[in-house]
């Protein structure tokens, strides 16, 4: 028999992870992306590998899926993460406050967390704010957006993994009735159209999602929602630094590189393909960051950018959850064929893709295990060595 | 941002596949304080869906973007149209030199990244050898423990910018002789044959311009004066040990 084919729609970290899910699987896997790898919302990613402590009061089910994440990833994909961990400071009694709820959250999804005194946070980050009161040691990290997903494409391209980019889908090809059956796309690079055919179309579009599941009349209830985000020109810490408090703006600074980088807010748009940043929303993040590190307020700004998240469910911005869903249309709409996954966060990319490499497998009729959880990924250089 | 606006011409290469390479020209209005990439993307976003180009972090630590912003390179996306252009003025933008374009000003750089493995080159590796000069961040024997990213984030600037690399194909390169430096001979001896070889450390010329455009404080042109310093050092202690 013949290996099923799988076109996944989008290339950043949910597409490129369930490629590397069904190829591993035994699929005849071909991503087809629009630009270059993780050219939308992947790309611009602040970069937090969460332990899950931001979301360990309000949002559980996303803070188990982040540390359980967190663990994987650091033994899978090591090359791409800086895995020097987090602090939670509090700077006022608000902060102490929510330090109570914290600790139990964090037990709640086995987030393992160490108190420490303001003077030990001290010698660890010199550069923190010296007035903190308390903070909480966790096992954040920081991760390079782009070489994570080009390190899932490669070991997906290694295993047979086809990768169409500057190819964009016009329409689904849709049977008499009403079930995908394959894309219409245009290669941007020929100026041409063609036709793909597949035993399943994946929706891997993130925000973009609800722009697919519309060619096949189709629905999913994703909310895009961007945030600013602000890099600095100085290394000023090695850990993540987050305020211990409910998740507001410009409440996490990372270090990335030689640089630190200061997100987010969160905001509505009504055009997905250009979003500006608002430059009040870059000027918090220099007043909020500064709360955290000081030091910020007179460093050098490296570079102000958004990125929009693909926020679903019930809640509006800071309020949804964070969790990810994968979506059988056959069930949802009875369009069959096609699978929409979106949602979740970077951190959660494989099991969003393990999530969706289930449902699609289980459609069709396909008893095949998840291995992702233990296969190590090749260097991310081999995706752009290796011929597709 | 400013709430002045100019209007400028962007000037974009062209090439697709089969088709002779041309310049596209856009009449856009800007704020002088955003970055080209922006002004690049909006042209794809608002006038002109077929335009291929390569972009992901915008904030220069993917190194995706690297573009001839007026003939010199750039990384695109935190290179603020103020510094390379004026209102009413043309701002011409092309691929990267020495790689082959893919379509338009998206360029292959299949090459930089096989040699940047070739040659060991660390993605990441501890702070301690990051080479920070800032004195908030002198190190103790602990930090060791820390990893962080390396500073060069691949984004071929240096190759585009390099004159020996136009002259032949094989060359490594500044940003992959950087990477072999970086791991040094002591370390990786094996990298000797490698880069003491004509397409190594003796086709640089010393131009500096790698060094010049690097956006990522690398220095390749001073990391490859200090191979060759290596690489002399580790001859003559070999020399020494056959003859002992």
């Amino acid at each position: 028999m013949s290996k099923p084919h799988a076109i996944i729609i989008g290339a950043g970290f949910t597409g490129t992870a369930t490629a590397h899910d069904l190829a591993l699987r035994g699929f005849d896997v071909t991503v087809i992306e629009r630009g270059d790898l993780c050219n939308g919302t992947s790309g611009r990613t602040h970069g937090l590998l969460h332990s899950g402590g931001r979301y360990a009061v309000k949002d559980q089910e996303s803070a188990i899926e982040c540390i359980d994440e967190n663990n994987i990833l650091r033994k899978i994909v090591p090359q791409v993460i800086e895995p020097n961990g987090g602090l939670f400071i509090a700077l006022n009694e608000s902060d102490l406050q929510y330090g109570e709820a914290f600790i139990e959250g964090c037990e709640a999804c086995h987030i393992p967390l160490e108190e420490l005194k303001p003077g030990e946070a001290l010698r660890l980050e010199p550069n923190i704010n010296p007035k903190l009161l308390t903070a909480f040691l966790i096992p954040d990290g920081t991760f390079d957006p782009l070489r994570l997903a080009l390190s899932f494409a490669a070991t997906a391209k290694k295993n047979g993994a086809k990768f169409r980019t500057y190819t964009e889908v016009k329409s689904l090809i849709v049977d008499g009735k009403g079930n995908v059956v394959g894309v219409n796309v245009m290669d941007r690079r020929l100026n041409k159209s063609q036709e793909w055919r597949a035993d399943i179309v994946v929706n891997a579009t993130g925000a973009w999602a609800g722009e697919i599941t519309e060619m096949a009349g189709a629905h999913v209830p994703v909310k895009p929602t961007p945030g600013v985000m602000v890099a600095y020109e100085q290394r000023f810490i090695q850990r993540a630094i987050n305020r211990l408090n409910k998740p507001g703006d410009g409440d996490i600074v990372l270090p990335q590189r030689r640089m630190v980088v200061v997100g987010t807010t969160s905001f509505e748009i009504d055009n997905l393909d250009y979003v500006p940043v608002l430059e009040n929303h870059a000027k918090l993040m220099l007043e909020r960051g500064a709360e955290l590190i000081p030091a910020i307020a007179n460093a050098k700004m490296r570079g102000k950018y958004m990125a929009t998240r693909p926020l679903i469910g019930a809640g509006e911005g800071r309020s949804a959850a964070r969790t990810f869903k994968c979506y059988d249309h056959k069930e949802t709409d009875n369009v069959d064929g096609l699978v929409t996954i979106t949602g979740g966060k970077a951190t959660t990319l494989r099991a969003m893709a393990e999530k969706t490499a289930d449902v699609v497998c289980s459609k069709l009729g396909i008893k095949a295990a998840c291995m992702t959880k233990e296969v190590p990924l090749i260097s991310y250089r081999r995706y752009y060595t290796m011929p597709n | 941002m400013s709430e002045t606006k100019w209007n400028i011409i962007l000037k974009i290469y062209r090439q697709k596949e089969n088709e002779a390479p041309h310049y596209s020209e856009y009449k856009m209005e800007v704020d002088p304080d955003e970055y080209v990439l922006d002004a690049v993307e909006r042209v794809w976003a608002f006038m002109d869906r077929s335009l291929c180009f390569r972009h992901a972090c915008h904030h220069s630590t993917c190194g995706a973007c690297g573009m001839r912003v007026n003939g010199v390179e750039k990384l695109t996306c935190i290179t603020y149209i103020r510094d390379v252009t004026q209102d009413g003025a043309t701002l011409k933008v092309e691929p990267l030199r020495n790689f082959p374009v893919i379509s338009d000003l998206a360029v292959d750089m299949g090459s930089l990244y096989c040699r940047m493995d070739s040659v060991g080159a660390r993605p990441v590796l501890p702070v301690t050898e990051a080479e920070i000069e800032n004195p908030s961040n002198k190190w103790n024997p602990e930090d060791a423990k820390y990893i962080r990213l390396s500073d060069c984030i691949e984004c071929g600037l240096c190759i585009s910018a390099c004159p020996s690399a136009a002259t032949s194909s094989g060359y490594l390169g500044p940003a992959v002789l950087a990477g072999a430096q970086a791991n040094g001979l002591k370390h990786d001896p094996a990298l000797l044959e490698l880069v003491d070889s004509e397409d190594g450390v003796w086709r640089c010329h010393s131009a500096f311009e790698c060094t010049a455009v690097c956006p990522s404080f690398v220095d390749p042109a001073r990391r490859i004066m200090n191979l060759r310093t290596q690489i002399v050092s580790e001859r003559l202690s070999r020399l020494f040990r056959r003859k002992s």
